[in-house]
């Protein structure tokens, strides 16, 4: 099966703390993996070293995407070739208009794509349609980025522009955390319907509620800055009844 | 822009009691008397106006220089300055002019007429701003609207100016204040008549023929009873000038129901990294709100100079009267800014805004200083201030001097303030969605500034916005 990313012997530090011991994993094209672990096994930090966030340090491997080591790139270079994370905690940015921060990246892609830009008429358009589908409401898009949104419009203004930039690999970063029932039930909506047998899905959460709405084809557990267990949806059965235990740790 | 490009200063001995020439076309290095007096002959003034400087230099010579603003520079010698001296002669085309400049109008989107003018390149007779300017000048005359050059109204108007001029800034108001009135060299003069509405942005259509104005500006608008007018002083391009020192006064008098709205853009050259060659800029703005329900907005977006001192201010005399300040201030290089107003309620009802916005970068120092005073005759009076800083880079600073005096007990003050850096997180969620880094501080900029950009008249806000960008080019990181 074709692989999406592949990941080698990562090792990866944080102020000088190594966190990541040896990543091996590979994400196969069009599938949904789940990434699971106790607190301090390196979930967040792998997302991380996956967009480039400046606070992880790779001291040692590769991170294979679409046939090119992208350890090095800039994380908009990494985002521009189709990497696309929601983040557990998105950060407001007084004063910026949430519609016109969305065609500017919207746009930023198409240049990357060798694409026209879309004037704002097109893009309203294609803003008004997508919101829509998610019920969002129409005024958010004239609020300022995240300023004063619920943790639920955090979290599907979040959707809102995977669905705009339609990135080809989409990591979810503990997007379920502060949602309710209602809202886990709309992101996991917009999410099942991105998937289209191409783009690629990784999924880290505590828990199991998310992966009931959106059915993982791989579990990986991590542990100790290394993935230690590889399977289906059963190892979360086992983990719910034992806890992380069962692969060495409590939680 | 907004001022007269002159002649580099001739080394030359000043000796004292040294007669000048009438004939000269600059005066040699040195205040005195003598130059007070060559200057006002220079420019044909009554005696009377010539008595009101020799009055400001008396009282000048006796006061000191303040030094509470916190901003540092060598002692500037006042008798090594040159204080009158003829426009600079013309270029010949803009293959003469610093391509840094060039590269900024350029960047601006300045067309190149414009350009020339700006640079001090001679141009066209013919070129469509004169004639468009006499177009509009007519215009205005029919609604009765004065719009000319201070030294114009000086002569041609002189009741108005013996009863406004120094009616709001005294001539000895303070040490700048009192070394402009006597030595100023031009600025603007605007009446607007009862009732009038100015049907245009003052300043915008002609500020290529506004150059005229001297290191010494003074301007005086007054707003009669109704009336409403716009005026836009400076212009985004930058404006070097071989003059350091600069010392401009501007007073606003806004009578019963008059509002007037003030909107600056400072771009004089700050110097380079360690601040050589920058403007000093020690300007004092005063506004009086002197009937009921008059109104006054100050608002000014100030990038440039190496030393930025800088109150505009409004009296609240008039019952229901309005006072408003906006401010962007960016310093970046080794530019210091000490900036922000006074809000002084009298009458009764009051009210007053302040939403002033510091930006530092590299090695520049910002502080916002700003003082309300509420009168004890200011029943129901009421301000709100927000002053925020934004802080790129750690070498930069970012202070906040808020002076609050009340002595009416039905007064409401509130004041809010803010610091923040352009945290990694907000750089980083826009870099994640694909936006590059230079864009996405400019962006967090814009945002930050939005509520002064906006009180901007549009065509002045989107040289704003460029000027921004261009500023903020290489200040990261």
């Amino acid at each position: 099966m074709k692989k999406s990313m592949e990941i080698r012997d990562l090792h990866g530090e944080i102020n000088g703390k190594e966190i990541l011991k040896g990543i091996d994993l590979d994400l196969l094209e069009g599938k949904v993996h789940a990434v699971m672990g106790p607190n301090g096994a390196g979930k967040s930090t792998l997302s991380k070293a996956i967009v480039g966030h400046p606070d992880v340090e790779v001291t040692k491997g590769e991170i294979i995407y679409k046939g090119e080591n992208i350890v090095g790139l800039e994380p908009e270079e990494r985002a521009l070739r189709g990497i696309f994370m929601a983040f557990q905690h998105p950060v407001e940015i007084p004063g910026v208009n949430n519609a016109y921060f969305l065609r500017t990246a919207l746009n930023a892609k198409r240049k990357f794509l060798g694409l026209p830009p879309l004037n704002a008429a097109e893009f309203l358009r294609l803003l008004r349609e997508k919101i829509r589908e998610l019920g969002m409401k129409e005024e958010m898009i004239q609020r300022s980025l995240n300023e004063g949104f619920s943790g639920g419009e955090k979290k599907l203004n979040e959707i809102l522009q995977m669905e705009i930039l339609q990135p080809d690999f989409v990591i979810l970063d503990e997007i379920d955390s502060g949602l309710d029932i209602d809202a886990l039930k709309r992101v996991s909506d917009a999410v099942n319907k991105m998937r289209d047998g191409k783009r690629t899905f990784m999924i880290i959460t505590h828990y199991r509620k998310i992966l009931d709405y959106i059915e993982p084809d791989y579990v990986h557990i991590l542990k100790g800055g290394q993935v230690l267990e590889t399977g289906g949806i059963e190892i979360v059965d086992a983990l719910e009844r034992e806890g992380y235990k069962i692969f060495g740790e409590e939680q | 822009m907004g001022m007269e490009r002159v002649d580099k200063i001739i080394n030359s001995d000043y000796e004292l009691g040294f007669e000048i020439d009438i004939e000269e076309e600059k005066a040699p290095p040195g205040l005195s008397e003598e130059t007070i007096k060559f200057i006002s002959r220079k420019k044909g003034e009554p005696q009377w106006m010539l008595d009101l400087r020799l009055k400001a230099f008396h009282a000048w010579q006796k006061m000191e220089e303040p030094h509470w603003a916190k901003v540092t520079y060598p002692p500037i010698d006042y008798q090594s300055i040159s204080y009158w001296a003829a426009p600079k002669k013309a270029l010949e085309s803009l293959d003469e002019v610093d391509p840094e400049i060039l590269r900024a109008y350029e960047k601006l989107g300045i067309p190149l007429e414009e350009q020339k003018a700006l640079a001090g390149v001679a141009v066209d007779a013919v070129l469509d701003s004169v004639s468009v300017k006499t177009t509009f000048v007519e215009e205005l005359r029919k609604l009765g609207i004065i719009f000319c050059s201070i030294s114009e109204a000086i002569r041609d108007y002189p009741d108005l100016i013996k009863k406004y001029m120094f009616s709001v800034v005294p001539m000895t108001d303070n040490f700048f204040a009192a070394l402009n009135a006597a030595v100023f060299s031009d600025g603007t003069f605007v009446y607007i008549p009862k009732g009038v509405r100015c049907p245009m942005e003052l300043s915008t259509y002609f500020r290529i023929n506004a150059q005229n104005t001297g290191q010494f500006e003074r301007t005086l608008i007054i707003a009669d009873e109704g009336s409403y007018v716009s005026y836009n002083e400076g212009c985004s391009a930058p404006s070097r000038d071989e003059n350091q020192l600069h010392a401009a006064v501007v007073e606003l008098i806004a009578h019963r129901d008059a509002h007037i709205n003030y909107s600056t853009i400072q771009n004089w050259y700050p110097g380079d990294s360690e601040g050589r060659g920058g403007i000093y800029n020690f300007v004092t703005k005063r506004g009086l709100c002197e009937g009921e329900n008059s109104k006054i907005t100050w608002t000014q977006v100030e990038t440039g100079s190496l030393i930025t001192w800088k109150y505009p201010s409004c009296i609240l005399k008039g019952d229901n009267s309005v006072g408003e300040f906006y401010s962007v201030a960016i310093t970046r290089l080794a530019q210091q800014a000490d900036t922000g107003t006074k809000m002084i309620h009298i009458g009764k009802n009051t009210r007053s805004l302040i939403v002033s916005k510091g930006i530092s970068a590299q090695k520049g120092q910002n502080t916002y200083r700003g003082l309300v005073k509420i009168h004890e005759s200011a029943e129901g009076a009421k301000n709100f201030s927000e002053c925020d800083s934004l802080l790129i880079g750690d070498r930069c600073g970012a202070h906040t001097f808020p002076y609050l005096e009340s002595r009416s007990a039905s007064a409401e003050i509130e004041h809010e303030a803010t610091t923040s850096k352009i945290s990694e997180e907000q750089l980083f969620y826009l870099r994640q969605r694909g936006i590059g880094e230079e864009d996405a501080v400019s962006m967090i900029v814009h945002g930050f500034c939005k509520d002064v950009l906006s009180k901007l008249p549009m065509e002045f806000a989107v040289e704003a916005k460029a000027l921004l960008d261009l500023t903020l080019e290489g200040a990261v990181g």
